[in-house]
This record gives structure tokens, sequence and C-alpha cells, in this order.
């Protein structure tokens, strides 16, 4: 790890160290975007992992129902969630698809696939609205349920970052329309599309965790020391 | 990832453009130092509401029932107003949003943030945080009276006041004020990652960027535990979930909640609330390094060991949190655990304690008023650290919890030992700032009258909370272990706080007389080492350091460096530059003193 070796630099003794070669460097694989999405990814990691802690604390209380596990509850067959899934699937792979066209001068394809990413992303959007609606109009309210409350919470939330994410991407392709900055753009859409790929991991995460069982979550607590 | 390579930023030319207008160079900036002055001006306006807030809670307890303008609601609103704003839109804002912004750049070398644009929203973001939380003053019901913790379910049930809506306008401030903080925040990590001039590694980084950005990183890393609980508890309050809202029976009547666990809430608020005693604490820890340094013209003591510390410091902050929890319960394991990391904490603080006063040992002390609220901060810190040593054990903390023993703890530790600090850095780095010296006499007249102002009021306190005087009372009525002399003690804590509260005006009356009519400062006024100080301006002009960038050729420290001819050897001088005394006799003593210099770093 260099970020150790360095602590262990003895400073003071200046004439004999090296000049700082990560600096001095002409060329380095860092630009500055990349280094803050890795610490942006980081807070939004920990926004996650907090409300999954309090999720799971929450979910022993003998109030919270489960929003799967019995045929009459609405994730025991989640089939729109997944279809949700394959949507954010696809708008992953084009924005990805996207970026290698870039880089081979296909500018063609580089429009048509960065406008299916951008729509299989609105689409997603759009899709949990629907999942929201079906799911109040079969009774499950917001307040009725801790775990109601928490699904609403979440996919909120994390449709929230997708959201941003979208306004993101528009501003990296309004700035090439601009600026037609070729390589400025591929480096920003390749952080774009690890967003995206980020973004669906989370939500493969948060739709195993919402969409689970009185048992899995009593394991799961039990496993965690709850 | 792609594989494509970069320009580093130290050795990109300069494509920054330079604002014309009035509108884009003062208001709508994005150079740092503008955003860092805007970011100051507001944290001191709205840490003077805080001021005068402190102020009326301390008229009531002083002289209990004597001015009609102070109820038992608006106290508790006074107390909660008084709390949220000191810690969150003063320290975190001023240390961070202030400091942080002036000095980054500065100090390791670079034109500006990485992300100007980035920057520049954060200061607004920020303002409209400090808009929206000064609004809830104005709100039917006035601001939330729940504590600066706002525990749940009490903050959210009527009855408490500012229940109707300043509470939601708190959260909702709460919220703006952290995405404020991680556009900040994400500029100041990356800015010294990537935009450190050549030659600038880690380890030759001013003390005082360290506690920057091992702060920043803690603020990215906690502030998501308040959002999370902010959310959460807008949603009980406004959407009638129940995250944290037990079933309760509320002015008789039941309430629509049930299940919740006001615990959860407390755990997640000290998760944040802990690691942002050392958001505030660590930046304040590097500049009283430098600041120490600089003027005792030598070399602080144990570099590497300071730099370790604030790193373990920021580790062992996140283990902690519970501790602020005892009297809620909990596993006893839990208690021993969290009361051990609590103590270990204590250990690589003394190393900075000592470490300073080290530095200051056979130092060249030059007792300016930087150094003398530096010096002060090494009082009021020790001893608020002490105290808290003590408040670590379960059993101590049990009979102090929520006495006032507790209240004259946190004020030395957290509140007047940083703004020790921030005193000690204004009157350093004003003169960079603004090319002008503060006044000398009113700046002696504003230490002493802080320094021991201050411990006319907490010392006090400590024996306050040995009685058991409970913490957030209005007023204590007749109880039989709180002799009548406690009364008098309160009395006189509340005059020592109108005459501090008082002296500060002289401090900001200084302030704006020495931007006219202060002495003329030059470039180093202090002959200090580092980069912010070698810049061919003062104060710097946009893009800091003219046509090319510096390069840096030794750590931060270099004073009293034996056979120099000055006392100190700025970062940025080569070493074929360094003007060396004339060997005429006692060379064997100049080596002597070399091999002692290298003795005391190791």
């Amino acid at each position: 790890m260099t970020f150790f070796r360095e602590l262990a630099e003895k400073p003071w003794l200046a004439e004999n160290g090296p000049l700082a070669l990560s600096v001095a460097q002409k060329e380095t694989n860092q630009f500055p975007a990349k280094t803050a999405l890795k610490f942006f990814l980081g807070v939004v990691t920990v926004l996650f992992f907090l409300f999954t802690i309090t999720f799971l604390s929450r979910s022993q209380s003998n109030d919270f129902q489960a929003l799967s596990g019995e045929p009459w509850l609405p994730f025991t067959d989640a089939y729109q969630l997944w279809i949700n899934t394959g949507i954010l699937l696809l708008a992953g792979i084009c924005l990805q698809f996207a970026v290698f066209s870039l880089k081979k001068q296909q500018m063609n394809l580089f429009i048509l696939l960065i406008s299916c990413g951008c729509l299989f992303s609105c689409l997603f959007i759009f899709g949990q609205i629907n999942v929201w609606q079906n799911l109040y109009q079969a009774g499950f309210a917001l307040a009725e349920n801790p775990a109601n409350s928490y699904f609403y919470l979440l996919t909120g939330i994390h449709g929230l970052h997708l959201i941003g994410g979208v306004l993101a991407l528009s501003y990296v392709v309004w700035q090439f329309w601009l600026k037609n900055n070729n390589k400025k753009l591929v480096d920003n859409l390749t952080l774009c599309t690890v967003y995206w790929h980020y973004l669906f991991v989370v939500w493969l995460f948060l739709f195993a965790l919402l969409t689970g069982n009185t048992a899995t979550y009593k394991t799961i607590a039990a496993f965690c020391g709850f | 990832m792609t594989q494509t390579t970069h320009t580093a930023i130290a050795d990109q030319v300069d494509d920054s453009h330079h604002p014309k207008s009035f509108i884009s160079k003062y208001v709508w900036s994005q150079d740092h130092k503008v955003i860092a002055i805007q970011y100051s001006i507001t944290a001191i306006g709205v840490g003077l509401v805080a001021l005068v807030l402190s102020g009326m809670m301390r008229l009531q307890l002083g002289f209990p029932d004597q001015f009609s303008f102070i109820d038992p609601s608006s106290y508790l609103q006074f107390v909660t107003m008084h709390g949220m704003i000191m810690v969150i839109y003063l320290l975190t804002a001023l240390l961070l949003g202030g400091f942080g912004n002036y000095l980054i750049p500065l100090m390791i070398g670079a034109r500006d943030m990485v992300f100007p644009y980035l920057n520049m929203l954060s200061y607004w973001t920020y303002l409209l945080s400090v808009i929206v939380l000064l609004a809830s003053f104005f709100v039917t019901g006035g601001p939330t009276g729940a504590g600066w913790t706002l525990y749940p379910p009490q903050a959210v049930l009527n009855g408490t006041p500012g229940a109707e809506n300043g509470i939601v306008f708190m959260l909702i401030s709460l919220a703006i004020f952290i995405v404020a903080f991680t556009m900040g925040g994400l500029n100041y990590v990356t800015t010294i990652l990537q935009a450190r001039a050549k030659g600038m590694t880690l380890m030759r980084m001013p003390l005082t960027i360290w506690g920057i950005f091992v702060a920043t990183i803690l603020g990215l890393l906690a502030f998501p535990a308040l959002l999370v609980s902010a959310i959460m508890m807008m949603f009980d309050k406004l959407v009638g979930t129940s995250f944290f809202m037990p079933a309760i029976l509320s002015l008789g009547e039941n309430i629509d909640h049930k299940g919740g666990s006001p615990i959860l809430f407390q755990h997640l608020f000290w998760f944040f609330g802990h690691p942002e005693v050392y958001i505030v604490a660590l930046p304040a820890f590097g500049m009283v390094s430098d600041v120490i340094a600089t003027h005792a013209r030598k070399n602080i003591f144990g570099y590497r060991m300071m730099v370790w510390a604030i790193v373990a410091i920021g580790g062992l902050s996140f283990v902690v949190w519970a501790h602020h929890m005892y009297v809620s319960g909990m596993n006893p394991y839990f208690g021993f655990f969290f009361a051990t990391t609590t103590l270990i904490i204590a250990v690589p603080t003394a190393i900075k304690v000592y470490n300073w006063l080290l530095t200051l040992w056979q130092g060249n002390i030059h007792l300016t008023i930087p150094m003398l609220f530096a010096i002060g901060f090494i009082f009021t810190f020790t001893h608020g650290g002490l105290t808290g040593l003590m408040l670590g054990n379960v059993v101590v903390d049990l009979p102090l919890s929520d006495t006032y023993f507790v209240v004259a703890h946190f004020h030395m530790v957290m509140g007047v030992s940083p703004v020790m600090v921030l005193f000690a850095a204004i009157y350093h780095w004003f003169p960079k700032v603004t090319g002008k010296f503060l006044h000398t006499g009113l700046g002696k007249i504003h230490f002493w009258g802080t320094f021991l102002g201050t411990y006319a009021i907490y010392l006090p306190m400590h024996y306050l909370g040995f009685l058991g005087v409970p913490r957030r009372y209005f007023a204590m009525g007749t109880t039989d272990f709180i002799p009548e002399s406690a009364q008098a003690l309160n009395a006189s804590i509340t005059v020592s706080a109108i005459i501090v509260g008082v002296i500060q005006l002289v401090f900001i009356f200084n302030l704006i007389w020495s931007v006219f009519k202060g002495k003329k400062a030059g470039d180093n006024p202090w002959n200090a080492t580092t980069l912010e100080w070698q810049t061919t301006k003062t104060p710097p002009v946009h893009g800091n350091w003219g046509p090319s960038l510096p390069v840096v050729h030794r750590w931060a420290y270099d004073y009293s460096v034996p056979g120099v001819k000055d006392d100190f050897i700025p970062q940025n001088v080569a070493p074929d530059q360094v003007i060396m005394i004339e060997k005429v006799e006692g060379a064997e003593n100049v080596e002597g003193m070399e091999s002692n210099q290298k003795g005391d770093n190791t």
C-alpha cells in the first residue's frame, strides 16, 4: 500500500528524500473527477449501509410485517421488480457499449446507445413509481407498516440517486456538445458508467433486502447479533 | 476503467478563467479565497446569533425570573439553537468551509480547488441551510426546543416547543447543510490528493492540511448518519411512519405511531455526533501545530507521530459513539467495549499534547497573539480532555450524566478549545488574507478576557455538576441537594459569560478596524515556512501563484536549522539556495547542534 509506505517517510531528512514522484510525474492514470467519484461512492455506500442497519434492527419488532413469504403479500411474486431490474441492467449495458463505441469513433452508434441508456434509466424510474402505485392500491400504504415505509423510502432514495445520475450524464453530453472534447467525454462517460453499475449493484442488494420474508430477517438479525 | 493517462495538475498550464465583473469576482465567485471569506463571514455571523442565545440562557440561569421575555419554552429553544448553530453551522463551517477553503490550495501549492464551480455551489447551499435554520425563528411555534440532539419521541411530540414547524425546518436545514458539506468535502479531499505541487509528498504537508484532510473524510463518512436520521425523522413527523416513534400516550391521547425505536435514533445520531467532535477538533489540532511551530521558531516535535495520531484518532472516532448513551441503557459488555475504546483514544490525543509541549520546550517562543491563543488552547484542551476521561467510564458517567459537569466538559473540549484555535488561526492568517496585522493591544485584551473569562464560566460548572445540578432545566425550584450558594455561583457564571460575550465585540471591532487601518504586514510577516506565505502578492491574487507553480523541496518545519543564516527555510527553497552562516569559528558547535536536531526528531 503506497499510502502506508508514504506515512513511514521521514520528511525532515529533506535533502536525502526523493522528490514526490507521484506528483512530479507528467502522466498519471488518476484525474480529479475519478477520485471524487470514488469518495462519493463511499459516501453513498455508507448512506445505504446505515439505512440497512436500521432496517434490520426495525425488522425485529413485533409490528413488522415483511412484504413477502405469504401468498397475499405483494412481493411473494415480485415479477414487476424483476422487470425493472432487467431495465436498469439494460441501461448500464447501453452506457457501457456507448463508451466502447465512442472509443472506436462510431458516433451514430454512440448517440443511439446513450439515448437508449437514458431512456431505460427513465423507464426504470417510471417502473418503480408504477410499483409504488400498485403497492398503494393493494393497501400497502407508506405509514401502514415499517416494511412498507422502508420500501418506499429506500426505493425512493435509490431513484433519486439515479435521477441525479441522469442529470450528470446530460451535463456531460451537453458539455461535449459545446466543447467537442472527445477525450474528456470518454473520461466522464466512463465515470457515469461506473456510477450506473454501482447503482445496479445497490439495487440488487435493496431488492434482496426489501423482498425478504420474516424468517430471512430473523436469520440475518441473529447472525448480526441484534 | 480506461487506461488513458492524464497530465498531473501540477504540470498543467493555467487555463483558469479570470473573472472581470464585480459579481463574478465577489458574489458568484469560484475563487477559493473569496468562497472561504464568504463561508467565514456567514459562519461568524450565525455564530454571533448563537452567542446571544447563550447570553439569554445565562440571564435566566443567573437571575431566574427577572426577564419576562424568557419563558420555559423559549429557554429550551435557545438551548437547542445555541448548540446546533455552534457545533454545525459555526465550527464545522468555519474550520472546513472557511479555513479549509482558504488554506488547502495555498498550502499545497495549487491554483484553486479542483472543482471551483462545485465549491461555489457548496457555499450557496450552506447559506441556504443557514437561512432555513434562521427562518425557523419566525414560523408558528418558533424553532425546535428539543435539545441539540433532537431525540425522538419528544422532538416531534406536541408539547415540545417548535414541534409544529420548528423541527421540520431544523431537519430540512440539516439535510441541506449535509449536501453542502458533501460538495465541499469531495472537493477538499480530491484537491489534497490530486492538486499538490511538485515535491509536496503527503508527509511534507503541513499538519493543518493533515487535520483538514482527515476531518473531511470523517465528515463524508459521518454526516450520512445524520442525513439518514433526519430523513427518517422527517417521515415520522410528516407522513406518520414509525421508524423512531414508539406507541405512546401524549397529552392524554394515544398517538398514531407504534413500534419505533427511539434508541435507534440515538445510535444514528451519535454515530455522526462523535466523529463530529473530531471533525471540529482535527483541523484545530493541525492549525495549532503550525501556529506553535512558527511562533516558537522550532520544528514540530514528532511530525510523523502527529500525522499518525491524526489518522488514528480519525479511525477510533467511529467506534466510541455509544459512550454518549450510557444512561440510555445497553448491554453491559457494550458499555465495557465503548468505555475501553474511549480511553484508548486518549493515547494518540495525549501524544499530540505532549508533542505541542515538547515543541515549545527550548523553543524561541514569541508571545504573539496567535501564540497566546495556541498556548491557551493547550490548557483548555488538556482540561476538557481529562474530564472526558472521567466521563468515558460508565460508572463515573452514570451519576454525572445530564448534570453541569457534562456541560463544563464538552464546552471546554469542544467549545472553548476549537474557538481558541480559531482565534489563533485568525490572528495568524489575517495578515495573509488582508495584508494587514490585527491590532496587538486589542488582541491582548481579547485573549486575556476570553481565556480567563471562559475559565470563570466553566470551572465552577464542574462543581455544580458534582452537586448534581441538572442541565437543560429552566429553573431549579427548591431542592434538598442543591444549596443556595449554587445560585450565587450561577450568578457569577452569568456575569463572566456576559463579560466574555462583550469582549468578543472587541474582536469584531478589531477585525473591521484592521482591514482598513491595520499595520501593513508584507508577504511573510511571521517568517513562516509553509507555501501560503510564499506568494508574491498579499493578499494572493486569483490563481495564487502567477505563471508558475511552486516546487517543494522540504517539509513544512525547517525552523532554526543549525548553520543556516535565517531561522526558517521556506518549503519552496531548493537546497542550493539556502544561505548558510559563513564558517569563521565554532564550526564544531554547529555540527553538535545538528546531531541534537536529528535526535529530537526520531
